[in-house]
């Protein structure tokens, strides 16, 4: 019964968090308030964990949630359910999608969204970039007025690596990404990142 | 008959393993799968095009769930209908089950381990760098005229400089592009005379 309530809540989860795994959050603290499984406290060591993990943010919050609430049955079982309901609204979306594809207003926002789509990674991409060598998350129009003492530190070894990796990626084009992603994991232990 | 059931069997275990992968790869949040996506799915395999793996992440960022699903459900049912969707979905989520299994059984304090931190500072850099690398192939292939071009950069700028929450900005864009479509009319809307190469790939399937 129990259970059957967990993966009610991780469905309404999948249903109303819109926006990516990181908008989960604020319902897990909610279930941690209201049911026994796990404290808001264990959240933190979700997102900690979810984030220095491979695999999608939301999707690794769930399992660990469901784990420590009912066992691996329990991870698996919050797992699907947190993707169901999505898995059912791109289902029902992309149907719409084929038949209206020619619709003007259709073809309209996507010639729109796509360089918006573009704008949205690029913004992500410099904030990751921003994080690594700056060790800033983000400046504001706030914040320009003092960006001196903002960049205060400045990652050259990070710096260095990103050139070569960005260098290695863009002229070796055959070679999968897993191998950038596991040879720089090494470099950040051998140069202690 | 029985050989092309075995056939399909094998496709979608293959698009299973595919999404397997592309999980694996993963980290942080979902725009570090879209340079993995761009790489493998467009560009390798061609089961999508760029064009449409930005359409579906734009619809990504306003349906719910996570994004990684929502990609997952749309490639697989492109490439192989409702099976398809089960086979590539489950594949993105496999991965993080057995991980995340592992670690909450076994590592306590996995995130506070000295070599795991250096680790995932190298690996930052690493995201960083696969981001850019598809950025500038997406711009290459969506900024392609002057409005592409403002729309690009003041999403962009804003992105970085506001704390606007992503969805938003996809809910403006469909109210603008409505509001264009409806003001405008069809030279708006319609594709441009020149063809990319993406949209002569789609009529070429």
């Amino acid at each position: 019964m129990n259970l059957l309530i967990m993966c009610l809540e991780f469905m309404k989860t999948g249903l109303f968090a819109v926006g990516g795994g990181l908008a989960t959050i604020p319902f897990l603290y909610e279930m941690a308030v209201r049911y026994p499984w796990f404290t808001s406290q264990d959240v933190l060591t979700y997102i900690a964990i979810a984030e220095s993990t491979p695999g999608p943010i939301g999707i690794n919050m769930a399992t660990y949630a469901g784990y420590t609430s009912f066992g691996w049955f329990g991870g698996i079982l919050a797992t699907l359910s947190l993707a169901l309901p999505s898995f059912v609204v791109i289902l029902i979306v992309a149907g719409m999608l084929d038949k209206f594809r020619t619709n003007r207003f259709v073809l309209g926002g996507f010639k729109m969204l796509r360089p918006a789509s573009t704008g949205l990674i690029a913004a992500a991409g410099f904030n990751v970039i921003l994080t690594v060598f700056f060790g800033v998350e983000k400046i504001t129009f706030s914040m320009l007025g003092r960006i001196g003492e903002i960049f205060t530190q400045v990652n050259w070894l990070a710096m260095i690596m990103f050139a070569v990796l960005f260098a290695a990626m863009r002229y070796f084009r055959k070679i999968h990404p897993i191998f950038f992603i596991l040879a720089s994991a090494g470099l950040g232990i051998l140069l202690k990142l | 008959m029985k050989h092309s059931a075995w056939n399909t069997i094998k496709e979608l275990l293959y698009m299973y393993w595919t999404m397997f992968q592309i999980g694996i790869c993963t980290f942080g949040g979902g725009y570090a799968m879209v340079s993995i996506l761009e790489r493998e799915l467009a560009e390798k395999r061609k089961w999508i095009s760029s064009s449409e793996l930005l359409d579906y992440i734009a619809i990504g960022q306003i349906t719910p769930g996570v994004i990684a699903v929502n990609m997952a459900t749309f490639v697989g049912r492109k490439k192989k209908g409702i099976p398809g969707s089960i086979a590539c979905t489950l594949g993105v989520i496999t991965p993080s089950i057995i991980i995340i299994t592992i670690i909450a059984a076994f590592l306590t304090n996995f995130q506070n381990n000295e070599y795991v931190q250096h680790a995932l500072a190298g690996i930052r850099v690493c995201v960083g760098a696969l981001i850019l690398n598809a950025v500038i192939g997406f711009i290459k292939k969506t900024v392609i005229d002057l409005l592409s071009l403002v729309i690009f950069l003041c999403v962009f700028i804003l992105a970085v400089f506001t704390r606007i929450e992503t969805v938003w900005f996809i809910a403006g864009i469909i109210v603008i592009s409505v509001i264009a479509t409806l003001i405008l009319g069809e030279k708006f809307y319609q594709p441009a005379k020149k063809k990319d190469p993406d949209s002569k790939k789609e009529a070429g399937n």
